[in-house]
C-alpha cells in the first residue's frame, strides 16, 4: 500500500464477561486501511465483524473489555477521553448501521437527525445547516429533498432511509465510514444501488470505507482488500483479486460456493455450510473452524494455525491444509 | 388527525351517560326521603307532600332522571337549599384553587421523578439505582395523608417555615399563595412521584439498548443531547399517559389533602356538602367531578398520538 | 443480523440476577409482620391489654409507662390497646373488601374470558363505566348516601375493587383458554363447568390471589383515608386512620399519638405491597413493580 495508513486496528481483543467465564468476541486482529481505500470484512454472523466495528468506534457495551490498540489518525482511541471521542465520531468517523428503521429515530425528523450532526460538529446556524442538508439529500439520490426534512423514517422506504442514514454519516466529510452490513436488511434490487452509491460517494470524497458483511458477492469488486473472519480471528486477508484467485482457507471457498450464481442450471443446490458457528464461550483447542472443514486432519484439531503470508504480496492464511488455486472468480 | 379525534369523540359520548346516570342512581340510594332532610324538623306530612310534588319526587324515577339530565344539559346542576348558591357557582369558585393544586403536585412529582429515572436508568443496575427503585417501592406505600402529617410535624411544627393551614388568593398575595401551596402540592407528588419515575426508567432503560441511540453517540452528540432529545421523547409515551391518569387520581387526592391544609377547593366542598347533608351540592359536584375525570382521560388519549407520530399516521 | 449478533453476545454477557433472591430477608420479613399484626388483632380480645375505651383523665396523652406500654392518648385511653383493636377494623375492611372484589370480579373476570361475545362487551363495558367515576369520591358519595357503617365501607370498597379483579382474571383466562389443555378438555365432552373450574381456576387462582395482597394494602390505605377525615368507620369505633386523624390535633404536643398508628399503618401497607408484588413476579414477571 503506497496510501498512508489512516486506521490501524493492532492486535484488538474484546472480552465480554459471562456466567460460564470470559467470551472471546475479538481475538487479536489487525488490520489496516488507508485514505481512499476500502476494506471488507467478512464473515458469518457471530464472527465478531460487528463488535470489531464497535471496537473501532470505541461503542462497546458497558461490560466489555477492549485491549489492543485502535490507531486512528495517529492517536489511540481506545486511550483518548471521551469528550475528545466524541469530537472525532461523527466527524472524521462516521458509520452506516445495517437497519435504518432502527438506527434512525422514529420520533425525530430526517431534517433533526441530520441538522444536528452539522450543527455539532460544523457549527452551522439553523439555516446554513438546513440548507445544506437538502444538499446532502439530493446528492444521496433523495427526490424532493426539502420536502423529506420534515418526514419522519417510518414514512420512507427502506432503500430511502438508508440512503439517509449514508447522508448523516457522511454530513461532515468523514475521513473514514464504516458500514457495518449496509444492504442487508434491503430489498435485493436496491442493495446495488446502494452500495453503487457508497463507492461513489467515497471516490469523490477520498475516504477511506471499511466494509463489513457476510456476503463474499458484496465485496467482491468493490473493495481493495478483504480480510475474511471467522470465531473472532482473521482467517484470510488478502487484496480482493488475489483472493478470489487464489484464495487458500477452506472456509472462505465454503462461503464463495455458497452464493448463488446467476448462470447456474435451475435447481442447483446452493451448498450451505454444514454445521453451526463455534460457540464462543467455548473456544476449541484446535482451529475453530476445523469442525466443520472438509480438509481437517489431525493437526487441525490440536493447534490453532497462526496467520501466515502466503507467496503473493499482502496476503495471510491461517491454515494448515491450504486449498490450491482455485479457478472461476466471484460475481 | 382529525378522524382520530373524531373516533374517539364518537366513544366518549356513551361514557358520559353512563357516568350521569350512575351519579343519579347513587342519589337515589338516599333511604329516605329528600324531602324529609330538607325540610328538616319543619317537616310535616303536608308539608312533605307539597315540596315533593314541587319537586317532582313523586314522579317515576326514569321521569326524574330525564328532567335531570335535562336540567344538566341547559347548564343546570342545582341549587343549594343550604347556601341558595348554584352548583355551577359553587364549583366555578373553588376550581381554580383545585387545579392549582394538582398542576402544581404533578408539577412537583414530575421535577422529582425524571431526573431520578433519568439518573438511575443512566446508572441502571448500580447501588443507586436499587436504593432509589426501592424507595420508589416504598414511597408506594406512604398513603398522602401520612405524607401530610410527616409534612405538617416536620416543616408546620418544628421548622416553622411554612404554614400549615391556610389559603391565600393569588390575586392578592402571589408569594402567600405559592407558600400555601408548598406542603399540599408536595404531599400529593410525595405519592405520584414513584409511580412516574419507575414508569419512565423502565422506558428508558429499554429506549438506551436501540440502535438509533448506539448511532446518536457514533454521531458525536453531546450526552446530553442524547438524553433529552433521542432518549427521553420515544421514551415518555408511558410517562404522558400516566401523569394524564394520575392527574385524574389527584382529584381523588385533592380530598384528603384540601381537607388536611384548609384549601378552599371542589374536595373540600364535596366534603362540606357531606358533612352539611347538602344533598344538591353533593350531586352536582360529584357530577361535575366525574365528568372532568373522563374529559381528562380523553385529552390523555389525543396527547399519546400527539406524542407518537406513528399513531397519528396510523402506524403501530 | 449483525445487530442481532450483537445482542446474543449481549444476552450472554449480562446474566439475569436469579429470580429466587426474592423471596429474602424482606420477603420473609414482610410476611411475618402480616401473621403478626393478624393474630395480636385476632386475639385481641384474649391477649392482656387494658380495654381500649377506659379513659383515664389524669393520664391524657401521658408517655410510656409500665402501666400503658405506649402511652396514652388525648382521652387517656391505653395506646397500645387502641392500636390493636385498631388493627382489627382496619385489617377487617382491608381483607373483607377485596373478598368482594375476588369473587364478583374474579368470577365475572373468568367468565368474561371464557365465553368472549356479547356477555364479554358487556362485563367489560360496564366495567369501563364504574372505573370512569374517580373511585373516592365514589366511596365518599355513597357512604354519605348510605350512611357510615364498617359494613357499608367494606362493601363500597369492595366492589370498586371489582374492574380491577375482572381485569386481571379476564387476561389470565384469555391466555389459557387457548392453550392445549382446555382444547383436550372440551374435545373430551367436558362441560363448561367443569372446564371453568377444573382446568382454568386453577390457573387463575395463582395471579388473583397476588392481585388480592395488593388489592388489601390499597383497601387499607383508602378506608384509613376515608377514617382519618371522620366519614369511614363510624366513631366510636376506630380504625388506625382514625387514630391517625386524632393524633392530628396533638401534633405539637403530643406527635407519638399520630405516628404510632401511622407507623403500624405504614409496615402493613408496605407488607401486603411487598408478598403481593413478589408473588405477581413469579407468576408474571413482567408485571412486577421492583
Amino acid at each position: 500500500m503506497n496510501e498512508p495508513v489512516l486506521l490501524s486496528v493492532e492486535d484488538a481483543s474484546v472480552e465480554l464477561p459471562t456466567p460460564r467465564g470470559n467470551l472471546r468476541a475479538v481475538d487479536h486482529v489487525d488490520l489496516a486501511v488507508g485514505a481512499g481505500r476500502t476494506l471488507g470484512v467478512v464473515g458469518e454472523s457471530g464472527c465478531g465483524k460487528t463488535m470489531l466495528s464497535r471496537a473501532i468506534l470505541q461503542l462497546l457495551p458497558k461490560k466489555a473489555k477492549l485491549s489492543g490498540r485502535v490507531m486512528f489518525d495517529g492517536q489511540d482511541l481506545a486511550r483518548l477521553d471521551p469528550e475528545r471521542l466524541r469530537k472525532l465520531r461523527g466527524r472524521s468517523l462516521a458509520v452506516v448501521f445495517q437497519d435504518p428503521m432502527t438506527s434512525l429515530n422514529p420520533v425525530l425528523t430526517i431534517g433533526t437527525q441530520l441538522i444536528e450532526t452539522l450543527q455539532e460538529h460544523l457549527e452551522l446556524d439553523s439555516l446554513a445547516a438546513k440548507k445544506r442538508s437538502a444538499e446532502l439529500l439530493a446528492a444521496v439520490g433523495i427526490p424532493a429533498p426539502e420536502q423529506r426534512l420534515t418526514q419522519y423514517p417510518h414514512q420512507l422506504s427502506g432503500g430511502m432511509r438508508q440512503r439517509v442514514a449514508i447522508a448523516i454519516a457522511l454530513s461532515c466529510e468523514p475521513k473514514l465510514l464504516i458500514a457495518d452490513e449496509p444492504t442487508t436488511a434491503l430489498d435485493v434490487t436496491i442493495q446495488a444501488q446502494i452500495l453503487d452509491l457508497l463507492a461513489r460517494e467515497q471516490r469523490r470524497r477520498h475516504m477511506a470505507m471499511i466494509l463489513i458483511t457476510h456476503d463474499l458477492g458484496v465485496v467482491a469488486g468493490r473493495t481493495d482488500e478483504v480480510a475474511v473472519m471467522y470465531a473472532g480471528r482473521v482467517v484470510e486477508r488478502a487484496p480482493t483479486p488475489e483472493l478470489f484467485k487464489r484464495m487458500r482457507m477452506p472456509y472462505t471457498e465454503a462461503l464463495l460456493a455458497a452464493i448463488p450464481k446467476i448462470d447456474a442450471a435451475p435447481h442447483t443446490p446452493l451448498p450451505a455450510i454444514s454445521g453451526r458457528p463455534p460457540d464462543p464461550t467455548r473456544p476449541l483447542q484446535g482451529c475453530s473452524f476445523s469442525p466443520r472443514c472438509r480438509y481437517a486432519a489431525g493437526r487441525c484439531f490440536q493447534e490453532k494455525p497462526p496467520l501466515a503470508a502466503a507467496e503473493s504480496p499482502g496476503h495471510q492464511y491461517a491454515c494448515f491444509h491450504p486449498i490450491g488455486i482455485m479457478a472461476g472468480a466471484g460475481t | 388527525m382529525l378522524g382520530f379525534v373524531a373516533r374517539r369523540l364518537v366513544y366518549l359520548v356513551p361514557v358520559l351517560v353512563a357516568v350521569s346516570l350512575l351519579t343519579f342512581l347513587i342519589a337515589s340510594l338516599l333511604p329516605g326521603d329528600l324531602a324529609y332532610v330538607i325540610l328538616g324538623d319543619q317537616a310535616t306530612s303536608d308539608k312533605v307532600a307539597a315540596l315533593r310534588h314541587d319537586m317532582g319526587l313523586d314522579q317515576p324515577i326514569w321521569w326524574r332522571y330525564l328532567s335531570w339530565l335535562g336540567h344538566v344539559l341547559q347548564g343546570d346542576f342545582g341549587r343549594s337549599f343550604r347556601t341558595g348558591q348554584t352548583v355551577l357557582q359553587a364549583v366555578a369558585e373553588r376550581l381554580p384553587v383545585s387545579i392549582e393544586l394538582m398542576l402544581l403536585a404533578e408539577l412537583a412529582a414530575l421535577a422529582i421523578g425524571i431526573p431520578l429515572a433519568i439518573a438511575c436508568a443512566v446508572r441502571s443496575g448500580s447501588a443507586f439505582d436499587r436504593f432509589m427503585t426501592g424507595s420508589a417501592f416504598g414511597m408506594l406505600s406512604v398513603p398522602a395523608f401520612l405524607s401530610a402529617i410527616l409534612l405538617i410535624y416536620l416543616f408546620a411544627v418544628e421548622l416553622r417555615w411554612l404554614p400549615a393551614t391556610g389559603y391565600v388568593p393569588f390575586a392578592e398575595d402571589p408569594i402567600g399563595n405559592l407558600r400555601c401551596f408548598v406542603l399540599p402540592a408536595l404531599t400529593l407528588a410525595l405519592g405520584e412521584w414513584p409511580v412516574l419515575m419507575r414508569v419512565l426508567r423502565s422506558d428508558m432503560i429499554a429506549t438506551l439498548q436501540e440502535d438509533y441511540i448506539a448511532m446518536a453517540r457514533a454521531k458525536g452528540l453531546k450526552p446530553s443531547r442524547i438524553l433529552l432529545v433521542h432518549a427521553l421523547k420515544p421514551s415518555s409515551l408511558t410517562l404522558v399517559t400516566v401523569t394524564g391518569i394520575n392527574i385524574g387520581r389527584l382529584i381523588g387526592g385533592t380530598v384528603i389533602v384540601e381537607s388536611i391544609f384548609a384549601l378552599p377547593g371542589i374536595g373540600r366542598l364535596l366534603l362540606g356538602a357531606i358533612f352539611t347533608r347538602d344533598l344538591v351540592i353533593l350531586q352536582g359536584t360529584v357530577l361535575f367531578v366525574a365528568l372532568g375525570y373522563v374529559l381528562i382521560n380523553f385529552v390523555v388519549d389525543l396527547l399519546y398520538a400527539v406524542l407518537d407520530p406513528r399513531i397519528r399516521h396510523g402506524h403501530a | 443480523m449483525a445487530t442481532l449478533e450483537l445482542r446474543i453476545d449481549e444476552d450472554v454477557a449480562t446474566s439475569p440476577v436469579a429470580r429466587t433472591r426474592r423471596l429474602g430477608l424482606l420477603f420473609w420479613m414482610a410476611v411475618g409482620w402480616m401473621i403478626f399484626v393478624f393474630v395480636a388483632a385476632a386475639l385481641a380480645n384474649v391477649l392482656p391489654l387494658p380495654s381500649p375505651t377506659d379513659m383515664d383523665m389524669l393520664e391524657r396523652r401521658g408517655p410510656a409507662s409500665m402501666a400503658h406500654w405506649l402511652g396514652t392518648d388525648g382521652l387517656g385511653r391505653d395506646e397500645l390497646a387502641r392500636l390493636i383493636y385498631g388493627a382489627r377494623i382496619s385489617l377487617t375492611v382491608g381483607l373483607c373488601g377485596p373478598v368482594i372484589g375476588l369473587t364478583i370480579g374474579g368470577a365475572l373476570g373468568m367468565l368474561a374470558g371464557y365465553f368472549r361475545g356479547r356477555f364479554e362487551s358487556v362485563v367489560v363495558g360496564s366495567m369501563d363505566v364504574l372505573l370512569a367515576f374517580p373511585p373516592l369520591i365514589l366511596a365518599l358519595a355513597v357512604t354519605a348516601y348510605l350512611g357510615q357503617s364498617v359494613l357499608n365501607l367494606t362493601c363500597i370498597l369492595g366492589v370498586l375493587g371489582i374492574p380491577a379483579f375482572m381485569r386481571v382474571a379476564r387476561a389470565a383466562t384469555l391466555t389459557l383458554a387457548r392453550r392445549e389443555f382446555v382444547i383436550a378438555a372440551q374435545a373430551l365432552g367436558a362441560t363448561h363447568a367443569r372446564i371453568l373450574l377444573r382446568e382454568l381456576l386453577p390457573n387463575v387462582l395463582l395471579p388473583l390471589l397476588a392481585f388480592f395482597l395488593l388489592g388489601v394494602a390499597v383497601t387499607i390505605v383508602v378506608e384509613g383515608a376515608l377514617s382519618f377525615l371522620g366519614l369511614g368507620v363510624p366513631p366510636p369505633i376506630s380504625s388506625w386512620g382514625s387514630m391517625i386523624g386524632e393524633g392530628r390535633e396533638s401534633l405539637e404536643v403530643a406527635p407519638q399519638l399520630a405516628f404510632i398508628p401511622a407507623i403500624a399503618l405504614f409496615l402493613t401497607v408496605l407488607s401486603f405491597n411487598l408478598v403481593g408484588d413478589t408473588l405477581q413476579a413469579l407468576t408474571n414477571p413482567r408485571q412486577s413493580a421492583l
